[in-house]
């Protein structure tokens, strides 16, 4: 059932990609508490187009947080989200609307909706963002998205009969039949086996080159971390505490830099 | 549930119809997904409130004939279990039929669509969760509970015939018109008045209780009883109000 998938391009160790400057996505001192627990506290990066940054750091360290601060589905306490020149935090629901057409999502559940297959889960966002296509179109688009991710025969299966390599790979190419400027990943391996995790990191890459986007990767998988960021931050007391290539952090000899790469 | 828990929940939830008021009635209207829903809460229960509705009606006649025999009053059977089917039986058990079926069925898909992050998926999509999940559901029981009420009353009223013929004879004509020569509007119309509040709380309350489900799996299942607890309980309060009501406008 799995078909070949788009050429997956060198690794970003071995070919790093010029160095963008177009800042795509920019967060700016953002600060969110929930109660007592400081999750995030004057976090700040800089996303450039064409460029994937992966932020890096421990279970319950904000990650998940950050990225649903930069979709609008949290707001933070303080701070501003530029995405594509407009302020998040400044948007209306049909503007937030309007920029999500943008913005591409990968959740960490996949979110697939159980109800519908896989065609329907394709058209879904193609159809609510008010885009005009003929059948023949929509067709096109999902058999073009189905294909992307190497999956081009399940467009008539419910998410249940897929494989959890096989759903992340849907989900992603949900995200893509937008065709976002940015995608937002979050943990996108894990649950999956390595074999599969790397399939998926091979896939990311593939995407950034044949549609140029730009990608925030949330993850703790220094495998993926390792394939697919152009530059890594590491989160941690809801701070950027560390920001550099792969090979920079690894190289650091800060302890708490350190032990992420042992 | 201490006082200040359910005082608080009952704030909650007036704020959660609130925003049903607010956004239900703006665009962009979810009709598609309105149908669907109809169909699913109406047509699906069909049978589920069929069955009940036609026992209803065949176990009250059995059970009052021999009392209105005893009192000679049997050629009042017909508007006795007329009146009890339309007025009370029939909107009671359709509404707890509802509750429990559509209830908790709506409390568990929210639920579990809330737990794999389905709500946000759909949200980040560009569609509103509350409009095209939570405003539809709320529709579609509250039209459905009526309609699925007067189906009920109808094979209930079918059953009592059945009946009432299983230990007499009387043509279906004469049982009709003997229940309708007696029936008012004022005795009708609260009935069915009061089923459109069933209907839109039983969906409320579901769609709450699986809205702001905990994020974790036992929040589905404690999401699904709750629906059907609290769906069942606001059921029989309403119906109390009806009554009371009624009575004050002397409709009973």
């Amino acid at each position: 059932m799995v078909k070949p998938m788009l050429p997956t391009p060198a690794p970003a160790a071995a070919a790093p990609l010029p160095a963008p400057t177009e800042a795509v996505l920019t967060v700016a001192g953002v600060s969110l508490t929930f109660g007592d627990n400081h999750v995030l506290q004057d976090f700040s990066l800089t996303l450039n187009r064409g460029q994937n940054i992966v932020v890096l750091g421990k279970s319950g360290a904000g990650k998940s947080v950050l990225i649903k601060c930069i979709i609008g589905l949290l707001k933070p306490d303080a701070g501003t989200i530029t995405v594509l020149g407009q302020d998040v935090g400044a948007l209306d629901h049909a503007g937030l609307d309007r920029l999500r057409t943008k913005l591409g999502f990968l959740f960490q559940s996949n979110a697939l909706y159980d109800s519908m297959t896989v065609r329907e889960n394709l058209l879904f966002p193609l159809r609510r963002q008010w885009l005009a296509h003929t059948p023949t179109q929509e067709n096109e688009l999902v058999q073009q998205a189905l294909t992307d991710v190497g999956l081009a025969d399940t467009a008539a299966l419910l998410p249940a009969a897929l494989s959890g390599g096989m759903r992340k790979r849907i989900a992603l190419a949900r995200t893509l039949i937008l065709r976002p400027d940015i995608i937002l990943y979050d943990e996108p391996t894990t649950g999956l086996d390595p074999i599969t995790g790397r399939e998926i990191d091979h896939l990311i890459r593939a995407v950034q080159a044949k549609y140029n986007t730009s990608a925030l990767i949330i993850s703790h998988d220094l495998a993926c971390v390792r394939l697919t960021a152009d530059r890594v931050v590491l989160l941690a007391e809801g701070r950027c505490y560390a920001e550099g290539t792969y090979a920079e952090l690894s190289a650091n000899e800060d302890p708490r830099v350190h032990d992420f790469f042992i | 549930m201490s006082v200040t828990t359910l005082l608080a929940e009952t704030g909650t939830i007036t704020r959660f119809a609130g925003r049903f008021f607010r956004e239900g009635f703006r665009p962009r209207y979810e009709w598609q997904e309105l149908l669907y829903q109809c169909y699913a809460v109406g047509y699906q229960s069909l049978p589920l409130v069929g069955i009940t509705g036609f026992i209803m009606g065949l176990v009250l006649t059995l059970r009052l004939r021999p009392t209105m025999v005893q009192f000679g009053a049997e050629s009042w059977i017909p508007v006795m279990v007329g009146l009890t089917i339309i007025q009370e039986l029939s909107p009671i058990i359709t509404g707890l039929m509802v509750a429990g079926k559509v209830g908790s069925s709506i409390g568990a898909e929210l639920s579990s669509m809330r737990v794999t992050e389905q709500i946000d998926a759909m949200d980040v999509s560009g569609t509103n969760p509350f409009k095209y999940l939570v405003v539809t559901r709320v529709l579609a029981t509250t039209l459905m509970v009526p309609v699925l009420t007067l189906l009920s009353d109808a094979i209930g009223l079918f059953s009592a015939y059945v009946g009432v013929n299983m230990q007499g004879s009387t043509s279906l004509m004469l049982f009709v018109n003997h229940i309708l020569g007696r029936l008012t509007y004022g005795q009708v119309l609260p009935a069915v008045a009061k089923t459109f509040f069933f209907g839109f709380a039983i969906g409320l309350i579901s769609c709450y209780k699986g809205y702001y489900a905990s994020n974790d799996t036992a929040g589905v299942g404690r999401a699904a009883n709750s629906a059907v607890v609290a769906g069942s309980l606001a059921v029989f309060l309403l119906d109390l109000v009806a009554v009371l009501v009624s009575t004050a406008l002397g409709l009973i």
